[in-house]
């Protein structure tokens, strides 16, 4: 096992360097740059900026200094729109905001996600059963960009309970409105995967074999058939979690919690290259990471998989 | 007049509540309205300002800021008229080009230290120098201050500026030739002072809350990207006594549809209405929704250069697209704001300037149309052999309604066939920059309430001058209204100019659409730059 893990990090750098250096050139090919505006700087004064950012250098240059500069300081450079800040500044200002409600709608897509899930494959057929799956379907069809909107438009103007966007140092009736736009699809996918994949393994033999042993209805559901039956759902979990903790670019802009998501369009709309290569490398980083833990979780949960 | 009124009114009103004792709180002292409690102003703006240093800023949004962090040498009244700032008064030498500015003796920055002459003689080095590379270098050259040029590009020290300071509250400054409006341009936010010593002891972090110095009417105490700024009363502010706004917040709201809703949540104090929205708004919301003229012109431009099409060559074509748009469609039924129908490029609104009568202007529609029908088929285009162009603009819901009004009638109207186009904005702004386009959408903000600011763009050296018109006579009457008493002559005949070879369709002027708290009171609506000073609000109780 140790050894897998080694091998998955020691794969993981050059994943990692060539997500740099594609990003690097796929962002300098865009057209336009951190300073065209509307109104045209003059030579000189581009000249003089150029030179302060290092972007006069060649591009091989400025790759190798910016590769240079993650791994002897961890520095990832200066923001070219926002002059006051860096990019270490911008992500660990904007990152915590986008993992707390992130983790907070995660955890409500697995548990109520999960809850209606069991319960529908527990009873199907019943009552039960539809309601989780209507519900779980109407969350679905409701992507946040339409949840959103709708959510503010009762809880913000009509009933007036919640404000209709900002973040206010994480208050809690900040959080309740970005957390349910957020999940709420996430939850209905955890929903239907949980109830098929439930499903699925309650039929299978040895559960039956279970049953007929006379085993506790309990130990059964919880014991034997709970943890094969998440497998399917882990692997959608893993990416899914790291999409919610980096953000989503809706409920960033539409909240404007301040979050690395509306960082993360803004800067590519600006040419940013600094602020869009530090949130590419977080977001592969995290990316790569949680695609490590699932499989390993995977080997804990299945005895079957070895590595 | 009612200016007069008013003061007389709170003269009474002052004098009968200082006799009763009551004056204090709760009643403006010159109008003599009740205040509201709560002296917050909030108001939303669209995306994060680039800095709160005032010689790095490059947007509006964080020049509205800097006004109200810091203070220059002039400022600006409600109807755009200077007011003194930091400076009192200025003389100026009989060749005009040095001035010597005279600086009030109780200005202070919020840590208390005075603002001297100094601090001015810092920000402006600081301003033109390589070193912090601000993309407002080029205002220090625009100023024309002495040896700016130079300076930016190297080849000279930012100590050798022409400005320095006589003693701690007299200033001089030299220019490098007469510039009628350069007072005006010291309300700028890229020349107000700035701390030498907060800056040499925090470097770039000395914008953040816990470090900045500022020397203006408030003081930031909180910063979050891409949320909010929150300013407080900078009581060492040395007319902080007549401030009556405690609080000044800004809320980053990308979409201004959102920005509408939590306006009407109560959210914020003043937000933009969204194209189209007016009219429903203003019938609910009467007190609310206001809108006024504001100094920017929206027009497409030809792509004059060798790479532009031949057809645009052509005045008659030129000409026939210019006629042939209705722009009373666009303003009336597509964006429903108040905007103007534009024939000239400059805005009615610019201070000083009397829009000159351009032939088409005084037409009827009709007319109009007849004409252009006769122009394209004398240039050769009928039905059977259409005009078929390229038009680009940047990607927007706005401007593709526009286009696409405009393009229906040239359809309708001429027969033209376009193909519409959009970009994403840095490409726009690249291809058009790079003359690879036929027609592309554009549009102009005045730097400051002077024709020139806009008709310099039709200077063949410009560099903003994208579709590459080349006029000599244009170039020549530019360079002279920069040193004329009264350059209306010149701006007169260069719009004529521009109206016979329609090197740009102008199409509207812009107005300022808003929905403002109809408790906040004195928004300098006849202010065509719009720099509004929170010092000068206030809020009156419901």
């Amino acid at each position: 096992m140790l050894s897998y893990i080694l091998r998955r990090v020691a794969i993981a750098i050059p994943t990692l360097l060539l997500l740099i250096i594609i990003s690097f050139l796929l962002m300098h090919a865009a057209p336009g740059g951190p300073f065209t505006s509307e109104r045209p700087l003059p030579p000189a004064v581009l000249a003089n900026i150029e030179a302060k950012y290092g972007l006069n250098n060649p591009i091989y240059v400025q790759i190798v200094n910016y590769i240079g500069g993650i791994i002897t300081e961890f520095d990832f450079g200066p923001s070219f729109k926002y002059k006051d800040r860096s990019v270490n500044d911008i992500i660990a200002h904007g990152f915590p905001v986008t993992l707390t409600y992130g983790f907070l709608s995660f955890a409500v897509a697995v548990i109520v996600g999960g809850a209606l899930g069991i319960a529908a494959a527990l009873k199907q057929n019943s009552w039960l059963d539809y309601f989780a799956v209507g519900v779980s379907i109407g969350a679905q069809v409701l992507p946040n960009f339409v949840m959103a909107p709708i959510l503010v438009l009762v809880f913000t103007l009509w009933l007036g309970w919640l404000p209709g966007g900002g973040w206010n140092d994480g208050q809690w009736n900040h959080l309740i409105l970005p957390v349910i736009a957020l999940s709420t699809s996430y939850m209905a996918s955890v929903a239907r995967l949980t109830r098929s994949s439930m499903l699925e393994v309650l039929h299978t033999n040895f559960i039956r074999t279970a049953m007929a042993k006379g085993l506790p209805y309990k130990v059964i559901i919880f014991k034997h058939a709970l943890k094969p039956a998440l497998l399917p759902v882990m692997s959608y979990l893993g990416p899914a979690f790291v999409s919610m903790i980096t953000g989503s670019v809706i409920i960033d802009m539409y909240f404007s919690t301040g979050g690395i998501g509306q960082f993360y369009v803004n800067s590519a709309l600006n040419r940013d290259y600094a602020v869009m290569m530090g949130i590419t490398i977080l977001i592969g980083g995290l990316t790569i990471l949680f695609n490590l833990i699932v499989d390993i979780l995977y080997a804990w949960v299945d005895p079957k998989i070895r590595y | 007049m009612k200016f007069s009124k008013s003061s007389l009114l709170a003269s009474v009103v002052g004098t009968a509540l200082l006799s009763t004792s009551a004056f204090a709180a709760g009643v403006h002292p010159e109008t003599g309205e009740k205040l509201a409690d709560d002296q917050t102003f909030t108001y939303r703006i669209l995306d994060e300002h680039s800095s709160f240093d005032p010689q790095v800023n490059e947007d509006v949004s964080g020049s509205e800021i800097s006004r109200n962090l810091f203070e220059g040498l002039y400022s600006q009244d409600n109807l755009g008229n200077l007011v003194p700032g930091v400076a009192l008064s200025h003389t100026v030498s009989d060749d005009n080009l040095t001035y010597t500015f005279k600086l009030r003796d109780n200005a202070k920055w919020s840590d208390g230290k005075p603002v001297t002459a100094g601090d001015f003689v810092y920000a402006w080095r600081r301003l033109a120098s390589p070193e912090l590379a601000s993309p407002y270098q080029w205002y220090a050259e625009l100023m024309s201050v002495e040896n700016a040029d130079a300076i930016v590009k190297g080849d000279m020290k930012p100590e050798e500026l022409g400005i320095k300071a006589i003693d701690d509250h007299t200033l001089e400054v030299k220019l490098t030739k007469p510039l009628p409006y350069f007072t005006a341009m010291t309300t700028h936010s890229s020349t107000f002072p700035s701390p030498k010593w907060a800056i040499e002891a925090h470097g770039a972090e000395w914008t953040k809350p816990e470090n900045i110095v500022s020397n203006g009417a408030y003081k930031l105490v909180k910063h979050v990207p891409q949320e909010t700024a929150i300013m407080e009363r900078n009581t060492n502010y040395w007319d902080n006594e007549s401030t009556i706004i405690d609080k000044v917040e800004t809320l980053v709201i990308n979409d201004e549809n959102i920005a509408l809703t939590r306006y009407l949540a109560g959210e914020t104090d003043r937000t933009e209405v969204p194209a189209g929205q007016f009219p429903r708004l203003k019938k609910e919301y009467p007190d609310q929704a206001v809108v006024f003229p504001r100094l920017c012109s929206y027009y497409y431009t030809f792509n004059l250069s060798d790479s532009g099409p031949e057809e645009f060559k052509d005045v008659r074509v030129r000409k026939a697209l210019a006629y042939a748009l209705d722009r009373r469609v666009i303003t009336d039924a597509v964006l429903q704001g108040g905007q103007f129908p534009a024939y000239t490029f400059t805005p009615a609104v610019t201070a000083g300037f009397e829009v000159p009568k351009v032939d088409f202007a005084g037409w009827s529609q009709q007319e109009r149309d007849a004409k252009a029908k006769e122009l394209l088929e004398a240039a050769g285009f009928t039905k059977d052999n259409p005009l078929e162009f390229d038009l680009v603009y940047n990607t927007s819901e706005g401007h593709k309604k526009i286009a696409i009004a405009m393009t229906q009638m040239w359809k309708q109207k001429l027969g033209v066939k376009v193909n519409m186009n959009n970009m994403e904005w840095k490409t726009f702004l690249n291809e058009r920059g790079n003359q690879n386009f036929e027609l592309a959408r554009g549009a102009w903000c005045g730097d400051y309430n002077e024709a020139s600011t806009f008709l310099d763009l039709m200077d063949s050296e410009s560099g903003y001058n994208d579709g590459k018109f080349v006029n000599a006579e244009v170039d020549e009457l530019l360079s002279g209204a920069k040193s004329t008493a009264n350059p209306q002559p010149n701006y007169t005949r260069i719009e004529e100019i521009m109206s016979a070879e329609m090197p740009v369709i102008p199409i509207y002027h812009y107005t300022n659409v808003y929905m403002m708290n109809a408790q906040l009171k004195n928004w300098p609506i006849k202010n065509a730059e719009q720099n509004w000073y929170a010092k000068n609000l206030y809020k009156v109780a419901k």
